[in-house]
């Protein structure tokens, strides 16, 4: 495993140190010592299995009947995006939006959050009415309402068509940029890993195989290869 | 050479589908709804009806045209006491269908939003539903005489156990993935059960109410034909005694329109608070 040696100024905004999962005696995840430098946008990649999704319900809080053992700190305020978009049916648009939220200004900041992901003027559509892409847009804007410290995504782009999907990665890092979550992006894709992150992880058995820092500079083919070859996707098997 | 080859096919398949659309598909929903759908169906039995009456087809003595029904009916509303017995009924319905409601509901609560009272209440509720309730007539007629009383609570019972069901199994079913949405959006339980577990529970609520409302008049009949001395159903008893089958179809047919006015409410009120629903009704 390769230690991760930046240097920190501010303290991290999710710590995890010897954090061990298992289902049915089968360890998902195997002493894992993490950081996610507040700010950071952090792609997880892995294998259907490896416990990528198993590591970001942890750090969620999501996973209470699961046997596992270990320290964990994150932020107050975490926000998550489902691969669904998980909007309730029978609450229209902004109602969605502001769920969990109270306050008079909560609708205000509802509204500027649908305006932010391109849904303005939506707000009082059923959601039943939206696309998949505005469905997954509203569930951003939920998400966005809470200002979030930490942003957890579990491949929130997973079920969208490609077009869609390069639209969505843009107002991704759009909104990352302007509100500046840490962010830990799961997805199974190393193209998106590589577009959106600054830092990207592989896992691998339940442990973190490689700890990749992108920087646009160097062309992304070469991260590509790296990242294949440590999924085990070599260029013969392609 | 990977996009040449590809780029082929697809054309082709793009021009079969242009050839099939001109003779288009039809589309597996049932389509448009036909205006006033659901009158057509009993206005073509009542013209058939009055044909064969008009026409001598149908022995009077047993099937009367339905302008004597009608006659009838308009005979006893003024003359008789066909208003004392429509409001009698009325009664009977809505007092068993307002606790049997009451009732229902009030479980299905206790029994789907805590697993203590799920263990009180919902054992309790399917053995009561295993016996049928209109064999509970002579027991109920033991403990609470033969007047109003026992005729209320078998209504409640036949509406509640419907209404119990339905909306138990809809709490109870409530989508994991919202829970996890819940916790998520760090809703409080108060606020987990308002605003995620209760609306989503309220379409099979519904399907309760109906069966609920079309319980409390089926009852109604059984019970109206047992030792009462008003109501339709005690109307209908005595015309079967003295052989007028007129006044048992004037009877019947209250019975079918209180049925039909009150699905059609509950439709009604269905179709409003559900409106985010877009199913094959809509």
């Amino acid at each position: 495993m390769a230690p991760h040696t930046q240097q920190l100024t501010t303290a991290p905004a999710v710590r995890i140190r010897g954090l061990t999962r298992s289902f049915d005696g089968r360890t998902v995840l195997d002493d894992i010592d993490l950081d996610l430098p507040a700010g950071q946008f952090t792609a997880l990649l892995g294998h259907s299995g490896s416990g990528k999704s198993t590591l970001l319900r942890a750090i969620a809080g999501l996973d209470h009947e699961v046997v596992g053992s270990g320290r964990l700190s994150a932020p107050e305020r975490v926000s998550v995006v489902f691969q669904d978009s998980r909007l309730l049916p029978w609450r229209r648009v902004l109602d969605n939006v502001l769920l969990g939220t109270d306050g008079k200004e909560a609708a205000a900041k509802g509204r500027e959050a649908l305006a932010e992901v391109g849904l303005a003027g939506r707000e009082r559509a059923w959601p039943n009415e939206l696309s998949g892409g505005e469905a997954q847009r509203a569930a951003l804007a939920r998400s966005l309402v809470r200002e979030p410290e930490l942003l957890l995504a579990d491949e929130p782009f997973g079920a969208l068509d490609a077009l869609t999907r390069i639209r969505m990665h843009v107002l991704l890092r759009e909104l990352w940029e302007r509100h500046r979550p840490s962010v830990l992006l799961v997805t199974h894709d190393v193209d998106e890993a590589i577009v959106l992150a600054d830092r990207v992880l592989v896992l691998e058995e339940g442990r973190i195989g490689l700890d990749l820092a992108i920087d646009p500079e160097v062309p992304r083919a070469e991260y590509r290869e790296r990242l294949l070859a440590a999924l085990g996707v070599t260029s013969d098997s392609r | 050479m990977t996009t040449t080859t590809t780029t082929v096919p697809v054309t082709a398949v793009e021009e079969k589908t242009a050839v099939r659309r001109r003779g288009r598909r039809r589309g597996l929903a049932p389509g448009k709804r036909l205006p006033a759908s659901r009158i057509i169906g009993p206005a073509l039995f009542f013209a058939l009806w009055a044909a064969a009456s008009a026409a001598g087809q149908l022995d009077p003595a047993a099937i009367p045209a339905p302008w004597t029904v009608l006659r009838t009916a308009g005979r006893l509303w003024t003359s008789g006491t066909l208003p004392t017995d429509v409001l009698t009924s009325l009664e009977r319905a809505a007092y068993g269908f307002a606790l049997g409601l009451a009732a229902g509901v009030v479980l299905a609560l206790v029994a789907g939003l805590s697993r203590i009272g799920e263990a009180l209440v919902d054992g309790t509720v399917q053995l009561n539903r295993a016996i049928p309730t209109l064999g509970l007539i002579p027991l109920f007629i033991l403990w609470l005489g033969i007047g109003e009383t026992f005729k209320i609570a078998i209504i409640a019972i036949v509406v509640y156990i419907p209404i119990y069901l339905n909306l138990h199994a809809a709490l109870s079913g409530i989508d994991h993935r919202y829970v996890e949405l819940a916790e998520v959006q760090g809703l409080s339980r108060l606020q987990f059960i308002r605003q995620i577990v209760i609306p989503g529970a309220l379409p099979g609520f519904f399907v309760g109410l109906r069966l609920g409302v079309t319980g409390s008049w089926l009852s109604l009949v059984v019970l109206e034909q047992i030792n009462a001395t008003s109501g339709l159903g005690y109307m209908m008893f005595q015309a079967q005694n003295y052989g007028q089958s007129d006044v048992i179809l004037v009877g019947l047919l209250i019975y079918g329109v209180f049925g039909l006015v009150s699905d059609s409410a509950v439709r009604l009120v269905e179709r409003r608070v559900l409106s985010w629903r877009r199913t094959l009704s809509s």
